[in-house]
């Protein structure tokens, strides 16, 4: 087994200097993907108002950095899984905004022709493999991904995400101990967002989540999730970790969700003061923003011009979720068994 | 141009709530994600973010007011460079968009035809090839392992795994010698952590490798059972067709003998309940060889239910080296005109057994082998009652929304008119497994039991 980071002390000391981890021009790129989340997921918290999207939805507000900070360490052949705060995630992968708002609406235009939803969305095209709601599955999904990345000799790896609250559920450490005995390549990525739902980490979660591997002999990191270029630096260090062969590695993201659970969460558990000091203090699309200032490359036209489009991209999407059919009746019946 | 502001959905099910407060006023400017107003719904009192930014033009609905209707204009936004004069402009007369959280009352298609589109009749399946060359005869238990060989020779995308399926050689020898032919990385031994493993198998699944899963009993999947329904079952029509899950969870099911409650068992009602699986309940050794062969290059789930009991017995298996034989096709095991019986898996040999000795008896029992559980051979069975008017269904399992309780409602459903004697249901007792060597023999269905239902049904009793 490699040196295992799993002290903790390790954390920052790898992004002293931001300008190794990403060029201005990819710095503008991330800032653009945090936009495009943060603009879609207020749009899809619009469309609920009105009534156009339905049941559970679940916003990635103010989680950005972490699935795009990520993704920059990817290459194509590696694979994604998720749990249901999952918009972000099927952005970030590349999919679509059409196809994502279209499906929190219900409509044929949908990447699951609306028999999906919010929580159940997948491209293969695109590496990501849901969008899964049940609290915890995507451990041993992932490994399975990963176990397949291993046996296909692809050179891929799996990031498999799952939340604070999930870190709790049983089959993780399952999915832990054949991913460490089998050295599956699958990063362990919790967003540690701080409430499983209304319950605090401190109220649900006995000890260090990141350390939790330590006895499956899988290294952890506990990272600033707020800031992309941290969570770009621990990325590329675990994909090296993971792609080489290592076994798993597992990546606990300190970030903070700005809505609720879900959209009827009313908040009760948790200050707006605390809300309001993350927003200001740490919000993630502030932060590459003022860092993109300082490399002195970029100004705030170039912001500007990226805001416009980004809005364009988002109001789009409502235009296109709204306007798509809802799926024929006959759809009730597709898609139940692979025919033939 | 302004932008209205309605009142918005804060839950699933809010139609309306109180406007409880204004946090901004008239000419407060705003930007996305500031609270501007507070609202009682039905469940809690939430604030209202603002998602565009803008000047607050007017104030629609003054605070306090009840009963304000989801989607109703409360308040106009000013954008950049606008000023009150615009908001006679705005566009108010955009339709209500249609609420989608008015959730739509289950309906049983069968109930309510002019709405809801009916189920399409489900394709025939393949029709069964005779197999009349040399035949070998092979235990259960062999048939199943040249099953996995030969679709692992066929496919490299096979792989078994599974609690001592390598080195053990299989916890009941089903796996004998598959280490030896394929190596270590195509037949994988498990931790005794069943949702963990499974999880594995039906992630590799989605990928597109074709895993078969062996539980070393149908009772500990239950510890799986969230990954065998919900993640297998269920991801093709939740991914609209786009990431299927090829499969196998194969294991011994049912009672096997003097293990007590926890290990004896019958699941088939339960997976057979489920959508998106298929389930198979093999009894012979050419069932177990032709549909496990058919399993595994099925593109879906499929639940394959073994019985330990049946693993040492010997049947002869058409030596073709392409035998194989089609899934949803049950099988006329023994013909008769007086009356039916469904039964499967170990059941079979049972109702065989009784139908021979009913035989004797002047009653002429038609024996069918329903193999495949989902999707049922329904034309099959209903073919045969046309004829003797009469079923009995055997199974190992519960009554309690079991097989029997299918059988009898597609008897209601599509040969009321045929019936001559009501359906009997022949069953395990309604009771946990005892241990008791007297006790477990009455829990269970025995020749006898068949033998007096078909009497009853040809009042010959």
């Amino acid at each position: 087994m490699a040196s295992t980071p799993t002290s903790g002390k390790a954390k920052l000391e790898t992004v002293k200097s931001p300008s190794n981890i990403a060029s201005p021009e990819q710095m503008l790129e991330y800032f653009k993907d945090m936009l495009l989340i943060r603009r879609f997921e207020e749009k899809a918290g619009q469309l609920y108002g009105m009534g156009l999207i339905g049941g559970f939805c679940h916003l990635y507000i103010g989680q950005e950095a972490v699935v795009v900070g990520m993704q920059s360490a990817l290459q194509p052949q590696d694979t994604v899984i998720t749990a249901y705060r999952d918009h972000g995630h099927m952005l970030a992968c590349g999919m679509s905004a059409n196809g994502v708002m279209a499906e929190l609406a219900g409509r044929k235009g949908g990447y699951s022709r609306g028999k999906g939803g919010s929580m159940h969305m997948f491209s293969r095209e695109k590496g990501f493999y849901g969008g899964h709601g049940i609290v915890g599955a995507t451990g041993p999904l992932g490994a399975g991904l990963a176990f397949a990345h291993k046996y296909k000799g692809d050179n891929g790896v799996c990031t498999a995400y799952y939340g604070d609250g999930a870190a709790n559920q049983g089959q993780i450490y399952e999915a832990y101990n054949m991913a460490s005995l089998w050295k599956l390549p699958v990063i362990f990525v919790i967003e540690n967002n701080k409430y499983g739902m209304g319950t605090s980490q401190t109220r649900h979660a006995a000890g260090v989540l990141y350390k939790r591997g330590e006895g499956y002999d899988i290294p952890g990191e506990k990272v600033d999730g707020m800031d992309v270029l941290t969570v770009r630096a621990a990325a590329l260090k675990a994909v090296e970790y993971v792609r080489s062969g290592n076994g798993p590695y597992i990546l606990e993201f300190d970030t903070y969700r700005y809505r609720g659970h879900s959209m009827s969460d009313p908040g009760k558990y948790r200050s707006k003061e605390e809300v309001e000091m993350m927003k200001e203090n740490h919000d993630p699309i502030e932060q590459i923003r003022k860092a993109i200032l300082a490399t002195g490359k970029f100004a705030e036209d170039d912001f500007k011009k990226i805001e416009k489009d980004v809005k364009a991209v988002v109001n789009e999407s409502a235009e296109f979720a709204q306007q798509s059919p809802e799926p024929d009746p006959s759809e009730l019946w597709t898609d139940i068994l692979v025919e033939g | 141009m302004s932008i209205q502001i309605l009142m918005p959905a804060l839950s699933p099910t809010m139609t309306e709530g109180k406007l409880a407060k204004w946090v901004k006023k008239e000419g407060d400017k705003i930007k996305a994600g500031d609270v501007i107003a507070e609202i009682e719904t039905d469940k809690a009192t939430m604030e209202v973010e603002a998602v565009d930014e803008g000047v607050i033009g007017k104030i629609l609905v003054a605070e306090g007011t009840d009963g304000v209707a989801v989607n109703t204009p409360i308040a106009v936004l000013l954008e950049d460079g606008e000023s009150a004069v615009d908001i006679s402009t705005a566009a108010s007369a955009a339709p209500a968009p249609k609420a989608a959280h008015e959730d739509a009352p289950f309906v049983n298609p069968s109930c309510l035809p002019t709405q809801t589109p009916a189920q399409p009749a489900a394709a025939a399946p393949a029709a069964e090839k005779e197999w009349t060359g040399p035949t070998v005869s092979v235990t259960v238990r062999e048939a199943l392992r040249d099953a996995m060989a030969e679709e692992m020779r066929r496919d490299g995308e096979v792989f078994v795994m599974g609690e001592e399926v390598a080195e053990y050689q299989g916890a009941y020898k089903v796996t004998q010698g598959l280490l030896q032919e394929f190596g270590d990385k195509r037949v994988i031994d498990t931790p005794i952590t069943e949702y963990g493993f499974a999880g594995i198998a039906v992630g590799a699944a989605f990928a597109g490798l074709k895993p078969v899963t062996e539980f070393m009993t149908w009772n500990f999947a239950m510890q799986a059972i969230d990954h065998i329904i919900n993640s297998a079952g269920k991801t093709l029509y939740m991914a609209g067709g786009q990431l299927g899950c090829p499969i196998v969870f194969r294991g011994p099911n049912g009672a096997a003998s003097r293990v007590g409650a926890q290990h004896s068992q019958c699941f088939a009602s339960w997976y057979a309940h489920c959508p998106g699986l298929k389930v198979i309940a093999p009894w012979s050794s050419a069932d177990a060889k032709g549909l496990l062969k058919a399993a595994i290059r099925d593109p879906n789930p499929v639940v394959f239910l073994e019985n330990e009991i049946m693993y040492g017995q010997s049947f002869d298996v058409p030596a073709d080296p392409d035998f194989i034989l089609p899934i949803g096709k049950a099988k006329i095991e023994r013909a008769g005109t007086d009356v039916t019986i469904t039964a499967f898996s170990r059941m079979v040999g049972v109702a065989l057994q009784a139908a021979e000795k009913l035989a004797a008896q002047g009653i002429s029992a038609e024996v069918i082998n329903l193999r495949t559980l989902r999707p049922l051979d329904t034309a099959t069975i209903v073919e045969s009652v046309k004829k003797t008017n009469r079923l009995i269904s055997v199974e190992e399992g519960w009554p309690y929304a079991g097989m029997g309780s299918e059988m009898a409602a597609l008897m209601m459903e599509q040969c009321f008119d045929y019936l001559d004697a009501p359906v009997v249901r022949v069953h395990g007792a309604d009771v946990p497994m005892p241990y008791a060597a007297n006790l477990e023999k009455l829990a269970l269905p025995q020749e006898e039991h068949i033998i007096d239902a078909a009497k009853k049904v040809t009042y010959a009793a």
